[in-house]
């Protein structure tokens, strides 16, 4: 089993590297550079909203950070476009990341439902501020990339590759959080985080670290979605749509599972953009995703890996492998049975 | 015998009602102490204060020579105050043995980058499942497990981080007979190791054979304490039973 699923991750991972290659149409590999950018982001939201249980509906606030952090790097320096940029990326975390300090040290005061709400709050209002800072942002007139002087076959191959990267950082930065000490703790907050609490877990230490590592990811993804897109405006880059997306793709695959984000964004990025190519005209775009949250949420709420799994566990009961239940039920009974006369021994 | 833990003139009020009122209580070292007292009485607002989950108005808790008084609660815990909770808490999406490694203690940040179990912490979680009963039930979700398991495993989660005193907030509620001689039996053992217990129940024929000492409480503060059978007879214990 374990043989048969490192081979399917191999597989998978020559796919990925071998498809602008194989696929040479621009179109294409447009939504295939999405596609990884969002299951990169999707995986940064997960490793906190994921593993904490504390759901993040604003992860555009980083995305969009990090943004316009690339955009007035390059302006200001008067950047040319090409290869630089790409090196400018962790910068563009860095800053995410700085901001979700003292956000997350407000915003990680509530919980549950409140938390939400605070997150699309905070997302709204940096918005405002780079509509508003106009002196600082070119407030609604946006802001223009440098422009990449690379030939038309050419020109997603950089892009393409350099998403591949960050997507694997951040499945690597998930895949250590999810092993270590560290994802246990945030794994406890979720089920219970006032019991982990009391069992000497610094809550507050995890929780407010696992927003900054998101954030930093988030941010890196932004500033290229951004330098991809080729420009940059206060509401795109803080874009409810973008919120909504990867809570929806972190569902859709499995909240707080390591693969889950990566299914998710596979299946629905590359469906969102055949909705906005069919229907985005009349705005019916929207409307469909967000009726596919509630639908997943009611069918599948633990989102598709989860589901996968517990039929898996299903199948090999049934084939009588190991009837994990019955045999600790067993267990119980002799233990019981057990002390029943040692205590009559006692006596 | 000396005093491990110590509560001195502790009051809490929530509004206008005094949960507890110049609370004093102390438990010695190596005991079983028992914590008995009518619905409302303060037992489990005394632990929650013990334990940091709330603060103390005024008045002083100690551990051995140290003040844990309005300490957080990871902070208690690491000091060695391990506790169950009445409606048990345990982590129902983690598997038996990840709920067992949560509570595990390691020295320095960096040690919390490394993997959640070493095989050293593996097997001293697998020897205390085994010490409770349930070591079968290692991969299975906590969430699957029954309410009396489910009680084993906190139980057993609490004594990974070898603390100096639990406090038990009715280990014998809501589980059968069999169960609750099975976890009578359990801390015995323990105790004879020389774990120090604080034990929160109603049930008075579990108390009553556990205990070495009795207290009782009532109203926010405590009205008697002693050998549980001088306790039994207590007019005052009577009349907070039965009175009013």
């Amino acid at each position: 089993m374990k043989r048969f699923r490192a081979f399917g991750l191999l597989a998978l991972l020559v796919l990925v590297i071998v498809f602008p290659v194989l696929i040479p149409d621009p179109g294409f590999d447009s939504i295939a550079i999405y596609t990884l950018l969002y299951a990169a982001a999707v995986t940064g939201w997960n490793l906190f909203s994921g593993y904490s249980g504390y759901i993040s509906l604003g992860y555009s606030s980083f995305t969009g950070i990090g943004a316009y952090t690339l955009a007035l790097i390059c302006t200001h320096w008067q950047i040319p476009g090409g290869y630089i940029p790409f090196l400018l990326l962790p910068v563009a975390g860095l800053v995410a990341g700085i901001f979700a300090i003292p956000m997350g040290w407000v915003a990680l005061r509530t919980r549950r439902v409140t938390f939400v709400v605070v997150t699309i709050a905070m997302m709204f209002v940096l918005q405002a501020l780079a509509f508003n800072l106009s002196g600082f942002t070119s407030g609604s007139s946006g802001i223009i990339f440098p422009i990449t002087l690379w030939s038309g076959d050419f020109y997603n191959i950089p892009y393409y590759y350099v998403s591949l990267v960050l997507l694997l950082l951040a499945i690597a930065i998930s895949w250590w959080i999810r092993n270590s000490k560290y994802g246990l703790g945030l794994l406890a907050i979720r089920d219970d985080e006032d019991r982990a609490l009391g069992l000497g877990v610094r809550t507050w230490a995890f929780k407010l670290s696992a927003y900054v590592i998101s954030a930093f990811l988030g941010g890196m993804v932004g500033a290229m979605f951004a330098y991809y897109g080729g420009s940059i405006f206060p509401a795109s880059a803080f874009d409810p749509v973008v919120n909504l997306s990867v809570a929806l793709m972190g569902f859709l695959g499995g909240v707080g599972t390591l693969v889950g984000p990566i299914v998710g964004a596979f299946l629905l990025e590359p469906f969102q953009q055949y909705l906005t190519i069919q229907y985005g005209s009349v705005g019916l775009n929207l409307i469909i995703l967000g009726s596919l949250l509630l639908l997943i949420i009611l069918v599948l709420p633990g989102g598709i890996v989860p589901a996968l799994h517990s039929l898996w566990l299903k199948r090999m009961a049934s084939r009588g492998a190991i009837s994990q239940v019955s045999h600790a039920m067993e267990q119980e009974e002799g233990m019981l049975l057990e002390s029943a006369e040692g205590k009559r021994g006692n006596r | 015998m000396s005093v491990l833990l110590e509560a001195k003139n502790v009051s809490k009020a929530y509004g206008g009602i005094r949960a507890l009122d110049t609370c004093s209580i102390s438990v010695e070292q190596g005991s079983i102490t028992g914590l008995i007292g009518p619905n409302g009485s303060g037992k489990t607002t005394l632990f929650n204060v013990i334990t940091g989950y709330e603060r103390v108005d005024a008045g002083d808790i100690r551990l051995a020579e140290a003040t844990i008084t309005n300490q957080p609660p990871d902070k208690v815990f690491q000091l060695g105050v391990g506790r169950t909770f009445q409606l048990t808490r345990i982590f129902p999406r983690l598997t038996v043995m990840e709920n067992m490694h949560v509570a595990v203690q390691r020295k320095g940040t960096r040690s919390l980058l490394s993997r959640w179990s070493s095989s050293h912490e593996q097997r001293r979680a697998l020897e205390l499942l085994d010490f409770v009963g349930i070591s079968g039930l290692k991969d299975m979700p906590a969430g699957n497990l029954s309410y009396g398991q489910k009680k084993l495993l906190e139980f057993a989660f609490v004594l990974i981080a070898e603390p100096q005193v639990i406090l038990l907030d009715e280990p014998a509620g809501g589980i059968n007979p069999t169960m609750i001689n099975y976890i009578g039996d359990r801390i015995r053992t323990l105790h004879q190791r020389g774990v120090t217990f604080l034990v929160v129940e109603h049930n008075m024929e579990f108390v009553m054979g556990l205990c070495d000492k009795v207290m009782v409480m009532h109203r926010g503060a405590k009205i008697a304490e002693g050998p549980p059978e001088a306790v039994r007879k207590d007019p005052a214990v009577l009349e907070a039973y039965l009175g009013d």
